[in-house]
């Protein structure tokens, strides 16, 4: 069913960005009828080269040949109209505007006068044709996100897409979605569209792709076939490396039970089960580490435990007392810290200076408030020992927040979560998007608190990180623990099988 | 081979301090020039014309040197309601709550002022007169903001929309009690009620309209500074505007702050109907609601939202109403050049703003056919 000729072939591609290479020589190809899995941690690179081919980035060096034809593409619309049309994570469509009038936005045609009537039909045939049925008159906002994805699906075939890259397309679809997300893929693939498949679960991978190519920091580490190859392959493929620099981890008893979550349930934004039924507990000088793959509960187990989500069922205890539920003003008076993942959305003011920002979360005690007032010196004070004793960058305490570097910024969080001696800390992706130093800053205070006797819950993407701070490793997968295993016995061929949905008891 | 030229804003870094100096002169300067063009096809003498604005807005050193101060006074007497409403909307912005009902809000303290000097102004002792309405108006402003602050914190109902809607409302029931059933009877069918008992008037400075609305409008503008710049409350009202979801994430009352904040927004406007009633009409008549509640949003936005600055901004307003006004009257030019002038100034330093946060950025680009 294949070509002799790719489609597209990428050769030698190589991006750079400020410090890093993001694409580093990088050979790709899809053929026409076949699905290409790219597969990859974050940071990988996927996503890079994708946009690449998508026309958004100007690879450094390297060349794009399209059916054997050396070209460069210039922009997103270039790509599509040689027939390149990338389907992104968050998609691009206008709520309150209908599937049709969403599918001809940004096309140059009609030149003016719009037959919707005819173009509803052209839509409806289309979505036959290839088994994505919408509604050409439905609003956006009526449709689920599977059926918002068929929209970007189609709007990509009606600009004639030979290619399709869809990034990380399941990551917001319940299974049933992806399952006919899969059909889907299969009917075009049968009449002859290429479709290139970016992903970090590995049972897609088995369940769609005739091909696979795995990237790690920016190279490409193996190409392989489903048929050729197993999951604990792949999985050791993907995040099988060395672990970059070796942490001095001393040992601490752990002391009395800090957390204790029971059978907790909660919601996601969009209303579906998020957490079904999470337990563990955390003790004083103890990192539980939860891995796993983003969007699968981890976002919300951090706001459940910290109150800014509501639990629908089970039990969050603190030190023995009852606290589902309770608000996040009083969860921080239970010295509960919380650095959330959505550092600059969420965690810090950007607009605010270095010493707002230090006092958000004990503004409303002594010594920083006095009666109805806030006590400028104090304040002052505290923000001077912060910056020294995290060592934070900054021209002054008066320096507005968004104005520093990344890696700063997380000093300024986590010097304010931290200086309180906080009972349990849940950190949230603490490291992302953080270059080597700032890591291993970040890394060497968690193990600090945790001499000190903090609980701490590490929710992270970054095996390495995971498997490097905790004692103990927890894996979720679609808001449920797959598995609860000591640090040192935990290999991380198996912790990427958990991930990929395994159980292991 | 195509050459264009690629234009483009630039969000800068940090406003800079000597742009952020310089553009509001640069605005006005325009703004005159373009006013010069209108002013010339009108066949009028541009410089004669902005000469009579100002001395309209200022009065003249010869007016000052003889003890005349009329035309400064009445600058003040339009920039109080602007000060106090100004201030008023600007803290509910600080918040991201889009109050634009300060008109209404204004009607409203003005209505609740004027209840208390026609039915108890002779009641209650003398003293307590003045007191009541300054309590009454602003308590009556705080009910009217209070209203869609409560939908909002509630049932996340859009505060533009019912903001604006309790405008109306505030607005025709003044009319329809000055019309109606708080009508003088004495008033020879002249649209107003009585005069207030002298009880109920303000104190004015000599030989002027000028009240003590002014104090009010300073206090204020202090007391905001303060809750602003030294409070836990003004720090919470910060952190919810600049990020709502840090606020919440800091177990920061978000429904609390947007009643209490819409309390003294509302409040503030309802000072600014009261101290018009009781300091300039003596009545309720036509002319409370004038659109200071509306102007009063751009007093906000041009003053950025600081209390100081609300005061001068609001002062200049005001002299530019009233500089327009006196055209009008010196310079027998149409009501229409003195608001198209005062279009054209408010544009000009509307949108000379954008170049405190943005840069332009002109480029020439080689199209490259491959």
């Amino acid at each position: 069913m294949t070509d002799a000729v790719p489609l597209v072939q990428m050769r030698g591609i190589t991006k750079r960005f400020p410090g890093v290479v993001a694409n580093d020589r990088i050979d790709f190809d899809v053929r026409a009828g076949e699905v290409h899995a790219l597969l990859g941690e974050n940071g990988a690179g996927k996503s890079t080269l994708m946009n690449v081919l998508a026309g958004l980035y100007r690879p450094d060096a390297g060349e794009i040949l399209l059916h054997g034809q050396p070209c460069v593409l210039r922009s997103p619309s270039d790509a599509i109209a040689r027939g390149i049309g990338m389907v992104h994570q968050h998609f691009m469509l206008v709520q309150v505007q209908t599937v049709a009038e969403n599918i001809i936005l940004g096309l140059n045609r009609p030149r003016f006068f719009l037959n919707l009537n005819r173009l509803e039909q052209e839509i409806a045939q289309l979505a036959g044709q290839y088994h994505l049925p919408v509604h050409p008159r439905a609003y956006i906002w009526q449709l689920s996100v599977g059926e918002q994805q068929r929209v970007e699906i189609l709007k990509m075939l009606y600009r004639g897409a030979e290619v399709l890259i869809l990034d990380e397309p399941t990551a917001v679809l319940t299974p049933q979605e992806a399952e006919r997300l899969f059909e889907t893929l299969a009917s075009l693939t049968k009449q002859g569209k290429a479709i290139i498949f970016i992903t970090h679960k590995l049972e897609e991978v088995f369940a769609i792709a005739d091909r696979i190519t795995v990237l790690r920091d920016g190279r490409v580490v193996g190409s392989t076939t489903p048929a050729e190859t197993n999951e604990r392959d792949l999985a050791s493929m993907m995040v099988g490396r060395e672990v970059l620099f070796h942490i001095e981890k001393k040992a601490v008893p752990p002391g009395e039970v800090v957390l204790e979550v029971q059978d907790l349930h909660a919601l996601s934004d969009r209303g579906l089960p998020a957490l079904k039924g999470v337990s563990f507990s955390v003790r004083r000088g103890e990192i539980l580490g939860i891995a796993g793959v983003a969007g699968n509960g981890q976002r919300e187990l951090a706001e459940v435990l910290t109150g800014l989500r509501k639990a629908t069922g089970g039990h969050v205890r603190i030190l023995g007392q009852e606290m589902t539920n309770c608000p996040a003003r009083e969860v921080i008076q239970c010295k509960v810290s919380h650095v959330p993942g959505d550092r600059l959305g969420e965690g810090l003011v950007s607009n605010l200076p270095v010493d707002d920002n230090q006092i958000l979360k004990d503004y409303r005690q002594p010594p920083l408030a006095r009666g109805p007032f806030l006590v400028e010196s104090a304040i002052a004070r505290l923000a001077e020992k912060l910056i020294a004793a995290f060592d934070i960058d900054t021209p002054s305490p008066k320096t507005l927040v968004r104005l520093l570097s990344g890696g700063n910024q997380q000093k300024v969080l986590l010097a304010r979560e931290l200086h309180v001696a906080p009972n349990l800390l849940v950190a949230v992706h603490p490291t992302r998007g953080l270059d080597v130093g700032a890591t291993e800053f970040v890394h060497q205070r968690l193990l600090e608190q945790r001499a000190e006797g903090t609980a701490i819950l590490l929710i992270s993407e970054d095996l390495d990180e995971v498997l490097t701070l905790s004692d103990r490793v927890a894996v979720l997968y679609e808001g449920e623990i797959m598995g609860l295993l000591p640090a040192a016995e935990a290999e991380i061929a198996t912790v990427g099988l958990m991930m990929a949905g395994k159980r292991m008891e | 081979m195509k050459d264009w030229l690629d234009v483009k804003f630039e969000k800068r870094l940090v406003p800079s301090p000597v742009i952020t100096a310089v553009v509001p002169f640069v605005s006005l300067g325009l703004a005159l020039v373009l006013g010069a063009i209108l002013l010339l096809l009108a066949g009028v003498n541009p410089l004669t014309t902005y000469g009579a604005m100002l001395q309209g807005a200022f009065g003249s050193p010869e007016q000052w040197l003889k003890g005349d101060f009329y035309n400064l006074s009445e600058t003040l007497v339009k920039a109080i309601p602007l000060m106090l409403c100004g201030l008023g909307v600007g803290i509910a912005f600080r918040m991201l709550f889009w109050n634009i009902g300060a008109e209404g809000q204004l009607a409203a303290g003005g209505i609740a002022a004027a209840g208390v000097a026609l039915f108890w102004g002779t009641a209650l002792p003398a003293p307590l007169v003045l007191p009541t309405m300054i309590g009454v108006g602003f308590a009556a402003g705080a009910m009217w903001g209070l209203i869609p602050s409560l939908l909002k914190a509630f049932l996340q109902v859009n505060e533009i929309i019912t903001t604006l809607m309790l405008n109306y409302i505030a607005i025709l029931l003044v009319e329809y009690l000055f019309y109606g059933p708080w009508k003088d009877p004495q008033g020879y069918g002249f649209p107003g009620t009585a005069e207030f008992v002298e009880a109920a008037w303000l104190p004015r400075l000599p030989d002027s309209r000028v009240h003590l609305g002014l104090l009010f409008a300073v206090l204020v503008a202090l007391f905001i500074w303060l809750v602003l710049s030294r409070t836990k409350w003004g720090y919470e009202i910060r952190v919810i505007g600049e990020n709502p979801r840090a606020a919440r994430y800091a177990g920061i009352g978000l429904v609390r702050n947007i009643i209490l904040v819409m309390i003294l927004s509302g409040g503030l406007a309802g000072l600014a109907g009261m101290s018009e009633v009781a300091g300039i009409a003596h009545r309720l008549q036509k002319g409370l609601t004038v659109g200071y509640g509306y102007t009063a949003i751009i007093v906000a936005w041009l003053a950025r939202l600081g209390p100081w600055r609300t005061l001068l901004v609001a002062f200049l307003l005001a002299a530019l109403l009233v500089g327009g006004d006196q055209i009008q009257i010196t310079m027998k030019l149409p009501a229409a050049i003195a608001l198209i002038i005062q279009g054209l100034i408010l544009f000009c330093m509307l949108g000379g703003d954008l170049f405190t946060h943005y840069r332009l950025r002109v480029q020439i680009r080689r199209r490259v056919v491959g």
